[in-house]
């Protein structure tokens, strides 16, 4: 029977279309004792997701891409890497010379971390902007929030793993961090690197987690997160529940089945995202210092300490603040504060109307300055911690906070626009 | 009237254009004999201007490479390793015949396939120098290009030294000036640069402000700034030998990956042409 879609298009093929009688066989074989054809039709055609999606609905997808990529790059370095404090920085060498290309999986795994940190950043800006957090997306935004804490674990673990001296001392400063914690600070910090200093222990638990334990928590967290999109379904740029409308078919009149309609236009997004990707890999791989850090091409050295110890870019927004604040303490705990943060949004935004495009000015100088202050702390989070910077810092610091803090007056006094009955869209 | 109207606006372009010509001229005037001052200046004043030096080599240029690996063998190995490179990939690469590679470059009784590795013990080193000579394999990309070029040319003649030499951009350093037979001797010429500080005192300090040859070496300054150059140019390209294949391959995989995205494209354009 032939399904018209509530946009009217025509209903895309059944996916059994197998030209072969072989293969149709298999398929109903298969079928008969799993279902996949089931869970096409349900998750992936019968998921009607809001048309009006602009470039920002790109970076889930991407995410996930992206999720893989480090997933198969990571098991091919895996089979050279030779973890241990006196092979691990040889074995990266031995991948980037005499493995074939070895080269080409180590900058593929390298560039991934931070291309997964850029298109992440992005996917919550877009959050953000059009209020995706709101109900009832919250345990959808939390979920996202703890992946992104899970990845950031997952970064810092890896970054150690090359046993460059970067490596060696950014773990000593950001396991030192947990030292700050009253009472059992010491004693944990000793508890965490298995041993008196940053040791061949260390790295050897960092593998353990990084190559097992945290992808596992990885995976899960996004199925859990792909759930609970399913569950609520896509929010869009108009902040409008597109279920509220539904044509006589019972589909939503403002989505399209996600497939074909956005597995097409996300490979679209894909393509553009690897032709960049590309570029850095295979022209400037360490991209000036920012993706592979200088000093990381010589080993891991505790007599010298680097010039100045910086984290990855990733990293520096919150690193900028935890070195704007004189006490240490004090520091780690706002710097702590400065993720957790994240998690309040769904309760700290009073706001009537979800997306920026109906909400007043107050919300759009906000999020603006929101978003100045984060690029800004994260370029002074690499600069040396010294005179006008640190004065930069705590002012962009102040106003990241205060872009939180502030956020139920803002967006309670804000004067908002009417949000329309149905999605702004315009056919090509 | 226009006869007459049209020659005094003539008058008057040939009047601008004339006042255009000499403002540029004079402008321009200045701007030559600043740019001859400062070549005579440079001349004189060598070195002044060492922490702006750039390697510019090239890992492209074979050439080059051959020489830079020449250079490394007979001056740098002695105290240098490179532990991550062998002999045959350094043939291969280079394009050096291993007949050729054995006769000049190969020490007597090594693999092919043995890494480079220097003969001196690493204890000895330490005792001699203080610190044993690090390993080059990864300095290109640890210190940076510019960093080695700009360290290989301001060696200068330092008798409060114990091995005689300082360095600019590495002061005490460790390394004694081993290319001192090639590039001969200067000698560092500092200025007063201290400074009245607030509470009556002065902070004494001396700048560096240029080079004073002292004696000529085997190579002419121009001829020296090649030899560092291709130096710089094979540890370069020894930190990551991947490189001009990384680059090459790279072309294809982009054009690959925009003929791809277009045609995604265009399955995307016609999906999308019935969405209302």
């Amino acid at each position: 029977m032939a399904v018209k879609t509530a946009s009217g298009a025509p209903a895309p093929l059944p996916a059994a279309h197998a030209s072969g009688g072989a293969v149709k066989g298999l398929w109903a074989w298969l079928n008969k004792r799993l279902p996949l054809q089931e869970f096409i039709d349900s998750q992936l055609i019968g998921y009607y997701a809001p048309k009006n999606f602009n470039i920002w609905y790109f970076f889930g997808s991407l995410a996930l891409v992206v999720l893989a990529l480090q997933l198969v790059s990571g098991i091919f370095l895996t089979m050279f890497y030779k973890v241990g404090e006196l092979t691990s920085f040889d074995s990266v060498e031995y991948i980037m010379r005499e493995v074939d290309y070895g080269w080409l999986i180590r900058y593929l795994h390298s560039t991934g971390a931070s291309a997964f940190f850029i298109v992440v950043y992005l996917h919550m800006f877009r959050a953000l902007l059009y209020g995706s957090y709101r109900a009832p997306r919250e345990l959808l935004w939390l979920i996202g929030m703890l992946l992104y804490l899970t990845l950031m674990a997952e970064a810092f673990m890896g970054y150690v793993l090359p046993w460059g001296n970067m490596s060696f001392w950014g773990a000593q400063v950001i396991v030192n961090l947990f030292g700050t914690i009253p009472g059992i600070g010491p004693e944990l910090v000793i508890w965490i690197r298995g041993d008196y200093g940053i040791a061949d222990a260390t790295l050897n638990r960092f593998f353990a987690l990084h190559v097992a334990a945290i992808p596992l928590a990885l995976l899960l967290l996004v199925l859990l997160h792909l759930v609970a999109l399913r569950q609520t379904g896509s929010n869009n740029p108009d902040g409008i529940e597109i279920k509220a409308k539904l044509g006589r078919d019972g589909k939503p009149l403002d989505g399209v089945p996600f497939h074909p309609y956005y597995t097409v236009k996300d490979t679209v997004a894909v393509g553009v995202f690897f032709v960049l990707f590309a570029i850095v890999v295979f022209f400037v791989p360490t991209l000036g210092g920012l993706f592979l850090e200088s000093p990381n091409f010589e080993p891991a050295n505790p007599l010298s300490t680097p010039e100045h110890i910086a984290p990855v870019w990733y990293f520096t927004p919150y690193y900028a603040i935890l070195r704007a604040v004189p006490d240490q303490r004090l520091g780690a705990l706002l710097m702590l504060l400065a993720v957790v943060l994240f998690l309040f949004l769904p309760w700290l935004d009073r706001s009537p109307v979800k997306s920026i495009r109906y909400k007043g000015w107050m919300s759009r100088v906000a999020l603006t300055l929101f978003a100045i202050s984060f690029l800004a702390l994260g370029y002074l989070g690499l600069q040396p911690a010294e005179g006008l910077y640190v004065v930069l810092a705590r002012i962009f610091a102040l106003v990241y906070f205060l872009f939180f803090l502030l956020m139920p007056f803002y967006t309670w006094l804000d004067p908002v626009k009417p949000v329309p009955e149905r999605v702004t869209y315009h056919a090509h | 009237m226009p006869t007459e109207v049209e020659p005094a606006a003539r008058t008057r372009l040939a009047g601008a254009l004339l006042a255009v010509a000499l403002l540029s001229g004079a402008a321009l005037l200045p701007a030559i004999s600043a740019a001859e001052a400062q070549e005579k200046e440079a001349a004189v004043r060598f070195g002044a201007d060492w922490h702006t030096w750039h390697a510019n080599n090239d890992v492209k240029d074979l050439p080059s490479l051959q020489r830079g690996a020449r250079n490394f063998v007979s001056y740098c190995l002695g105290c240098h390793s490179l532990k991550y490179e062998r002999w045959s990939r350094l043939g291969e690469d280079l394009k050096i015949p291993t007949a050729l590679l054995q006769l000049d470059l190969l020490p007597p009784g090594e693999k092919m396939t043995a890494y480079i590795l220097t003969a001196m013990p690493a204890g000895d080193a330490e005792n001699w120098f203080g610190k044993t000579p690090p390993d080059l394999s990864l300095m290109a990309r640890a210190r940076g290009r510019d960093y080695l070029y700009q360290y290989l040319k301001t060696f200068y003649v330092d008798p409060t030294r114990q091995t005689g030499a300082n360095n600019l951009r590495l002061p005490a350093t460790a390394m004694p000036h081993v290319l001192a037979e090639v590039e001969g001797l200067k000698r560092a010429v500092f200025r007063d640069a201290s400074t009245a500080v607030a509470g009556g005192g002065v902070m004494h300090e001396q700048v560096f402000d240029h080079f004073e040859p002292l004696s000529p070496g085997r190579l002419s300054a121009a001829d020296y700034d090649v030899f560092v150059r291709d130096t710089v140019n094979f540890l370069d390209y020894v930190s990551e030998p991947t490189q001009a294949a990384r680059r090459a391959l790279g072309v294809w995989v982009v054009l690959f990956l925009l003929v791809f995205t277009w045609l995604a494209w265009l399955v995307k354009r016609e999906y999308w042409k019935d969405v209302r």
